[in-house]
């Protein structure tokens, strides 16, 4: 070992940066047959790509992430959402990897999206904006390499909805990725995972300034909708050991309760900031439509798909964390048992965390050893320097 | 690599798919993927063993072989190891038949309780027996199922598994086929590695 060693490191100041991969005359086909044109799509990159173009780590974001995954627009107190993770020295290492991360399509932070305007009728999109799958999402993903001249990701890594396209990418793409890291990623909802995100749509689709989802031009926006919408989900990303440490039952206002309707358990008042922050960076449509693609994906369902398993490349790792119930261990035990069984080269670690489904977001020690020793030997052997 | 691990290597024809129940590191795994070709697979429970495994380019999948292998299909493997962890199983005869369910032939090593050594510790010392391979104390041990050449020899018969082949190992580890330990294994041999089919289905 080296007698001195440098800690992780920021990335620092970093940009987010956007790109038309679709037009109106070349537009991109989805799955359900639509086309969709013009696509933008707003990414960053950290790190060089090396000469052979063999070392990009590309990364999945989750449900209502963004392109900003590590270093800071600005402020350092405010990094992205995956700074734990990524950086010079850390897990995803930028100083040895050309890291890229996508807004999804069908988000609403620079990736066109329910909220960009329609070139067929020069208003917002709304619910007129085409359904699509986690294959479409992954298509977009693969233009966005091509645009920056990357050939062969060494890694795709994405926790939750990241960790499923990963899987798709793999999937539909067999030679492809050389590796592909998914954490606490399910291959399938269960019907409870369904049924919370059905009502958090509903919190959406019912609220009065929803508005069949024209809000766009009108004086109000579905507010509390989305805000409940996302404390609803919120609940599901922490575990009860980790509520219990953060909250217990205390009491907001340090005195006594006050014995009403009004928020007055810490909790409370917790999931109330969790929804009115949320509402300054999303959109109720966006929302929408990328929960609902979480509910439709499930690509060991379809037999076509079992029979081609077996052709895939990728190296895989699956981590769980042991209190997450939002997909838990036995999601990821699924995706480990159909790829073992077709041969497919995968590992899988259930990490001890108090935190849920937000371990993934977390500087986790045990977490982010597995992560870089995997990636580590990926890019030894794909002779990464 | 352990001198047991060499032997189990030697077991393996090129090519094969092997399992290893209780990889620890995934030394013999890495080996078996490296210079014979094999299409590997390691289970462990403990994080740091998975990390190292996963280090060396071995695939690893954290579970508890206790509770059985249901992830993985009947036949799966040519080949399923169990080295030196049968002993610290708390549901031997389960392991030994999920490994003869999810592969055609099991490769089983563990030391022998047996030996005249730990044999004397108990009679004379009136102690529970310890060495250099069975170490801890008896409260401190992951080691709960001790047997003997002939104890596991019989589960094997009960289970329908039949021995192809057996060697007896010394205390450090290699094998030892002096004339002395072929006539009183039970008594001579400190461990041993089995080669095990199963009955009725042939090689």
């Amino acid at each position: 070992m080296a007698a001195a060693t440098t800690g992780p490191g920021s990335l620092g100041l970093v940009e987010t940066r956007t790109v038309t991969l679709f037009t109106r005359e070349r537009p991109l086909a989805l799955d359900s047959g639509a086309t969709l044109g013009p696509v933008e799509v707003a990414y960053e990159t950290y790190g060089t790509l090396d000469a052979a173009g063999a070392n990009c780590v590309f990364v999945c974001h989750a449900l209502t992430g963004d392109a900003h995954a590590a270093g800071h627009h600005g402020d350092p107190t405010r990094p992205g959402w995956w700074d734990t993770l990524i950086g010079p020295r850390k897990p995803v290492d930028t100083d040895r990897y050309y890291v890229v991360c996508a807004n999804l399509l069908g988000g609403c932070t620079g990736t066109t999206g329910p909220s960009s305007t329609d070139p067929a009728t020069g208003r917002q999109y709304g619910l007129r904006f085409p359904l699509f799958t986690v294959a479409d999402l992954v298509r977009v993903h693969r233009a966005l390499l091509a645009h920056l001249g990357v050939e062969r990701p060494l890694a795709a890594i994405g926790g939750s909805v990241g960790g499923m396209q990963v899987l798709q990418w793999a999937i539909d793409h067999p030679q492809e990725l050389r590796s592909g890291i998914a954490v606490c990623a399910t291959a399938r909802l269960s019907a409870q995972n369904i049924a919370f995100s059905a009502v958090a749509r509903e919190a959406i689709l019912t609220d009065p300034d929803f508005c069949g989802g024209d809000y766009y031009d009108g004086p109000s926006r579905p507010d509390r909708g989305l805000a409940l919408a996302r404390r609803i989900a919120h609940i599901t990303y922490l575990s009860e050991e980790s509520m219990r440490q953060k909250f217990g039952r205390r009491i907001q206002d340090a005195g006594a309760p006050r014995m009403g309707f009004d928020v007055d358990f810490e909790v409370e008042s917790y999931l109330r900031h969790q929804g009115e922050t949320f509402l300054r960076r999303f959109d109720a449509n966006s929302y929408l439509y990328l929960s609902r693609v979480m509910d439709y994906f499930d690509p060991f369902g379809d037999p076509a798909v079992l029979a081609r398993l077996h052709a895939i490349e990728t190296r895989f790792l699956a981590v769980s964390f042991d209190t997450d119930w939002r997909f838990d261990t036995a999601h990821s035990r699924e995706i480990v048992r159909r790829l073992a069984a077709a041969r497919v080269p995968v590992s899988f670690r259930e990490i001890a965390s108090p935190h849920g489904h937000d371990s993934f977001l977390l500087e986790l020690p045990a977490y982010h050893r597995t992560v870089a020793a995997f990636l580590e030997r990926q890019a030894a052997q794909a002779g990464v320097a | 690599m352990r001198p047991d691990l060499d032997l189990v290597a030697g077991w393996v024809p090129r090519s094969a798919r092997v399992l290893d129940l209780g990889c620890g590191d995934g030394a013999l795994l890495e080996h078996l993927a490296r210079e014979r070709g094999c299409e590997t697979l390691g289970i462990d429970l403990d994080g740091d063993a998975l990390d190292a495994s996963i280090a060396r380019g071995v695939p690893v999948v954290q579970a508890d072989i206790d509770r059985g292998l249901p992830d993985l299909g009947d036949d799966s493997f040519d080949l399923v190891v169990l080295s030196q962890t049968l002993q610290a199983t708390h549901r031997p005869a389960l392991v030994l038949r999920e490994m003869m369910r999810v592969g055609r032939r099991a490769v089983v090593s563990f030391p022998n309780f047996g030996h005249w050594r730990l044999r004397a510790g108990l009679v004379l010392g009136g102690r529970m027996p310890s060495s250099r391979v069975l170490p801890d104390s008896w409260h401190e041990t992951r080691n709960i199922h001790l047997c003997t050449l002939r104890d596991f020899e019989e589960l094997a018969g009960a289970e329908r598994m039949r021995i192809a082949e057996r060697v007896l190992l010394g205390l450090d580890g290699r094998p030892r086929d002096g004339t002395s330990t072929r006539r009183r294994p039970n008594l001579l041999a400190a461990g041993a590695a089995y080669l095990l089919e199963c009955d009725g289905r042939g090689a």
